[in-house]
């Protein structure tokens, strides 16, 4: 009973990771219908830039300030000069132009900080570990990623929904060539948001940072299963992004932690490990068909 | 994907010049293993192979994405499961055994292409029927699921290899040729090459071809005169993705050795770059593409190891100044211009 509820929460903590970079990815393009595969990029750099300052101040203040900084500034430089000149283009220029950027970013890390992972130590604050319920002690450390990322759905939620720049955005996402009409300074506002998705991405980035190895490549290892969840959830919605991220979160992680348990009752031991992992890689994909075929527009589509 | 795209691959626009340069190029190909040797550069023949293969495959999906307007980001599967057909039967040859209890191995070239055509049909088929109920970004997403499904079943076989792959120590035989000889097998890449883009060109100029252009502009119109259009793009994805798997089959003879690597998503990836650096919706942009793709990567290889910060920029500057791809910067360049 513990096992699950420990690979519950686990489940959790990889859902609001998603949930971060996915709620920008969605943003990005239910606003300005851009495909930006380089989105990955702007959480590597996130967790680079969060690595570093770490290693060279030691504060965790100062490291997380670097790692949103970084991926602020560099997804707000990337708008303004690469994808602004592409909102009138065909999804696959976008495709081909932000490919481009991942190479360009990976290559970039590569020089700067070389090919070997960086290891991040959990903060000494944060490095223990809470018993929640008898018998079930959870790192303080992932609870806090968990807690950080429900703030940030909450605080979304308000910014969307309440005000001027939320209305402008969803006003945005229903029909943008009428707010472009009302007056509404549009370049601005895609600045702006393109800059709040970087924020988040940087933000999921720096928190994996003591979790995972901070490595050259982990961008699009995270983005084909944050684009899963953008499409599970409904391209352009916030609320589906953050369902989509929690179902594809819980369902990845059980599934790795029971399928080859499962599977070995019924056949031999290296055999049920190769086919579990198999099986349990395979299943958020499944789950995406299986919702597409039924809800081809996603759990919560957007403009309707 | 202006109207030009569409004159542009209809056989009907053509004429002299076009037919001129093309003579050009189909002699060009024939006489490259030749000059080559003659310039003392033989390992440029596994290079132009290479690219020949990822064109057929490139073209494949150039009849889905281009032509059809259907964006998959799956066809890595067709290319992949095409090399598994020829490592599969070679598998089951060595072992003397049969594969699933009825097929029996095989080393000739003449059955395994056309069963990895017919696997690779038989799979689009499958994963287009139920993909082909969505539409935009979603049918891209769901593309890729099923490869990603694919890739992961591959991985998990550990009976063929799993994550390491297998290796297939001879290439399937033809015709008592030596297939082991760069430049046979280039001739016999080249062939199929041939082959395959003039059946793309026939299709894409018959009335077929016609219904699936005008899908692509406005499914809603066809619809209204009376085309049933899941029909027409079923049939353009399934043979994408025949055209895909006899690559894959053909790749996996040249490098002697298939692995999951042929389906991952970053081969799809790949494939797409390709027709889209080359010009989508034209007949040859994807062997353009592949050329250029493939050329520069090992190029830029030899040069740095950081060549993937010159070939980033590289395709920033072709997408930022150039529409249509490759194919239509020589057309800005006056290259070609006779197509129009």
């Amino acid at each position: 009973m513990t096992l699950i509820l420990e690979q519950l929460l686990n489940g959790l903590q990889f859902g609001v990771m998603l949930f971060l970079l996915a709620a920008g990815l969605t943003l990005i393009f239910g606003i300005m219908g851009v495909i930006n595969l380089a989105h990955g990029s702007l959480y590597m750099v996130g967790a680079y830039a969060a690595a570093f300052a770490a290693a060279q101040t030691n504060s965790v203040l100062l490291a997380v300030l670097a790692g949103l900084a970084a991926a602020a500034l560099l997804g707000m430089a990337m708008e303004v000069f690469v994808l602004r000149r592409l909102y009138a283009r065909d999804h696959l220029d976008q495709v081909l132009a932000t490919f481009a950027l991942i190479l360009i970013f990976n290559q970039s890390v590569t020089i700067v900080f070389g090919r070997q992972p960086l290891f991040v130590s959990v903060p000494p604050a944060l490095n223990g570990s809470v018993e929640l319920l008898p018998g079930l002690t959870y790192p303080v450390y992932r609870l806090i990623i968990i807690a950080a990322g429900l703030a940030v759905a909450l605080g979304l939620y308000l910014l969307i929904n309440r005000t001027r720049i939320g209305m402008l955005v969803r006003a945005g996402a229903t029909h943008r060539e009428m707010v472009r009409a009302l007056g509404v300074d549009i370049r601005l506002l895609y600045t702006a948001v393109f800059g709040l998705g970087a924020l988040l991405a940087g933000l999921a980035g720096l928190m994996a940072g003591p979790i995972l190895a901070v490595q050259v490549g982990m961008g699009e290892q995270i983005l084909i299963m944050t684009f899963v969840v953008v499409v599970i959830g409904g391209v352009g919605s916030i609320r589906g992004a953050f369902f989509g991220a929690l179902l594809v979160g819980l369902v990845d992680t059980s599934l790795r932690a029971f399928l080859p348990g499962l599977l070995r009752q019924v056949m031999t031991g290296s055999e049920a490990d190769a086919l579990g992992a198999g099986l349990a890689s395979m299943g958020i994909y499944m789950l995406m068909a299986v919702v597409l075929l039924v809800r081809p527009k996603g759990l919560f589509p957007a403009n309707v | 994907m202006s109207e030009d795209a569409i004159t542009r691959a209809n056989p009907s626009g053509q004429n002299a010049g076009r037919a001129l340069a093309l003579l050009a190029l189909a002699l060009g190909l024939v006489a490259l293993p030749f000059l080559v040797q003659a310039v003392g550069q033989p390992a440029l023949v596994p290079l132009a192979t290479r690219v020949l293969i990822y064109a057929i495959a490139a073209a494949s999906l150039n009849l889905a994405l281009g032509v059809g307007g259907m964006v998959s980001f799956g066809h890595a599967a067709f290319f992949g499961v095409g090399g598994y057909v020829v490592g599969i039967f070679y598998r089951t040859y060595v072992d003397d055994g049969l594969f699933l209890g009825l097929i029996p191995g095989t080393t000739q070239l003449l059955v395994t292409l056309p069963a990895a055509i017919l696997v690779g049909g038989l799979l689009a088929c499958l994963i287009g029927a139920l993909c082909l109920r969505t539409s935009g970004v979603q049918f891209i997403m769901i593309t890729l699921a099923f490869a990603q499904m694919l890739f992961f079943l591959f991985v998990s076989l550990k009976a063929y290899g799993g994550d390491d792959g297998m290796t297939i120590r001879r290439r399937n035989e033809l015709f008592g040729l030596n297939t082991r000889d760069d430049v046979t097998f280039y001739f016999i890449c080249l062939a199929v090459a041939a082959l395959v883009f003039l059946a793309l060109w026939r299709i894409v100029g018959s009335r077929f071809g016609m219904v699936l252009a005008g899908i692509r502009q406005n499914e809603r119109r066809m619809a209204a005169i009376g085309i049933a259009p899941y029909r027409y793009k079923l049939g353009a994805f399934v043979i994408s993705g025949m055209g895909t798997g006899l690559a894959g089959a053909l790749m996996a003879n040249y490098l002697r050795f298939v692995s999951p690597d042929m389906l991952h998503w970053t081969k799809s990836g790949e494939l797409m770059i390709m027709v889209i650096l080359g010009g989508v919706g034209t007949l040859l942009g994807p062997l353009f593409g592949a050329a250029a793709l493939v050329i520069l990567e090992t190029v830029l290889t030899s040069w740095t190891e950081h060549w993937q910060l010159i070939l980033g920029p590289i395709l920033l500057f072709v997408v930022l100044f150039t529409q249509g791809g490759l194919t239509g910067l020589f057309d800005r360049l006056g290259i070609g211009r006779s197509e129009r």
